[in-house]
């Protein structure tokens, strides 16, 4: 049995993503401890790491600063230490190089590539709001059991904002909106999701599963 | 692929009890807002929205307990309006699981708090709840014409505000969506104000959510194609099982509008 920690750093609805990952880890039969913390040592001890966010990515980054001391936890334990991480929405966006909303901020750089405005063509609203399936660009363990395409299962979106990759190879999924929107970065033992999993139905549970038994 | 139309079956919550009545056959309890919820989560609705409509302040707090009890079994996106005046009020609703909150009297009485509520949490978190009217304004050697008035406090204070140009503040300030009711049909059955819907619908960038009217799965078809909208809200139809919500979007694919079908909600 292993402990999962939930990253509280004053954003967002964690009750859910809290909820949504105790009900994964009872249906896959993980049994894993769901922590929603901001204890920099909890952190630390932790098995698996998971980064939420909403708001504006100045402020996210902000708030992640402000925890003293948990970027270079983050560092230690996802870089150096292969945890196996998750970064939900903005905390996606932060694994990126840099955001380029309202100013331009430093992400974690853990994926080369910059946070950008949407701009769908044909006139679509933004943000892009609302269920919308996915193109798996690559295979990818937490994406087993989840159909793609036009046919396959939807992901809650639900943000203005997203993160165009430098490296083709860290492209794990897109999805489409009068425009190519990326859904998914990662690379060795961290991934990312635009889309919140927690507000996913069964996508998402099936995609918390499977992080809950990834081992990269 | 594209983004699929929403459908949000709304449930009015007096004293923590559905107030409007809901009549599903399986429901053990009609009144608890929570198994009505989670009726509509396995019924395949793409989002729920709970409106608060108790009067005393007394018993606010039931909400809270609605929604971080819906939390437990409901993995879909939840809006709570109804009472919304302070960003601790939002604070405290997000942190019981509410992923959005609905906006109205306090949005008129000072739009800044919109401005304030969006940067503290997110354009994406802020819908602002536009309940409008229609009337009838005459310029001098003009025909008249027809407009619509928003109105506060659950519809019983007109404003003289305009809604269309509201909207547009609105958003400006940070509003991520908007949910624009017309009181002249609400309740009604006749079908959205379709040209209050496309009028706010045409004029902002966010995504507008129509309410207020409907009777028939025409209307929700309509309220799309005709009133742009990005989401129809719907209580009655789905309450009283005149509709389901997987009956309504079998009818609304048949008219061409793309609908989310996952067939199921919740197991792995």
């Amino acid at each position: 049995m292993s402990t999962v920690t939930i990253i509280d750093y004053g954003s967002g609805n964690l009750r859910s993503a809290h909820k949504a990952f105790e009900r994964a880890a009872r249906e896959t039969g993980t049994g894993d401890t769901i922590l929603v913390t901001d204890d920099v040592e909890a952190v630390r001890r932790a098995d698996r790491i998971v980064l939420p966010g909403v708001g504006a990515f100045a402020d996210c980054r902000a708030g992640l600063d402000a925890v003293t001391g948990m970027v270079e936890v983050l560092e230690e334990r996802v870089i150096r230490g292969g945890v196996p991480f998750l970064g939900i929405c903005v905390g996606m966006q932060l694994m990126a190089t840099e955001g380029r909303e309202k100013a331009v901020t430093k992400g974690l750089g853990w994926i080369p590539g910059s946070v950008v405005r949407l701009e769908p063509k044909g006139g679509l609203k933004v943000p892009h709001m609302g269920w919308n399936t996915l193109t798996f660009r690559q295979s990818h363990p937490l994406l087993q059991g989840i159909p793609d395409g036009e046919t396959g299962l939807h992901a809650y979106f639900v943000h203005s904002y997203h993160l165009e990759t430098e490296r083709p190879e860290t492209l794990i999924a897109t999805a489409d909106y009068g425009q190519q929107v990326t859904a998914i970065v990662g690379r060795d033992n961290m991934l990312g999701t635009q889309f919140h999993p927690e507000k996913s139905q069964t996508l998402g549970l099936r995609l918390i599963g499977n992080f809950l038994r990834w081992k990269p | 692929m594209t983004l699929k139309t929403r459908i949000i079956p709304c449930l009015d919550v007096k004293d923590g009890r559905v107030v409007k009545g809901v009549q599903f056959v399986d429901l053990i309890d009609a009144g608890d807002p929570v198994e009505a919820a989670i009726a509509y989560n396995a019924a395949g609705a793409d989002e729920l929205t709970f409106l608060d409509i108790t009067a005393s302040s007394d018993n606010r707090d039931t909400i809270f307990d609605v929604v971080a009890r819906t939390a437990e079994h409901c993995f879909m996106p939840v809006t709570v309006g109804g009472g919304v005046r302070k960003v601790e009020d939002i604070r405290k609703l997000l942190l019981a699981g509410a992923d959005k909150v609905a906006i109205n009297t306090a949005a008129v009485n000072d739009p800044d708090f919109v401005a304030r509520a969006a940067d503290k949490f997110g354009d994406q978190c802020i819908v602002v709840s536009i309940d409008a009217r229609r009337r009838q304004t005459r310029a001098p050697g003009q025909h008249n014409m027809d407009e619509w008035e928003i109105y506060t406090h659950g519809g019983r204070n007109p404003t003289g505000i305009d809604a269309v140009e509201f909207a547009a503040r609105m958003v400006e300030r940070g509003a991520g969506e908007l949910l624009v009711t017309s009181m002249d049909r609400d309740g009604t059955k006749s079908g959205f104000d379709l040209e209050l819907t496309r009028a706010i619908a045409d004029s902002v960038h966010v995504p507008v959510i129509a309410s207020g009217g409907v009777g028939s799965l025409d209307d929700l078809v309509d309220g799309v194609k005709k009133g742009h909208a990005s989401a129809v809200l719907a209580a009655s139809i789905f309450h009283f099982g005149t509709f389901t919500v997987g009956e309504a979007k079998d009818y609304m694919e048949r008219h061409g509008i793309p609908m989310r079908r996952d067939s199921n909600a919740g197991e792995i």
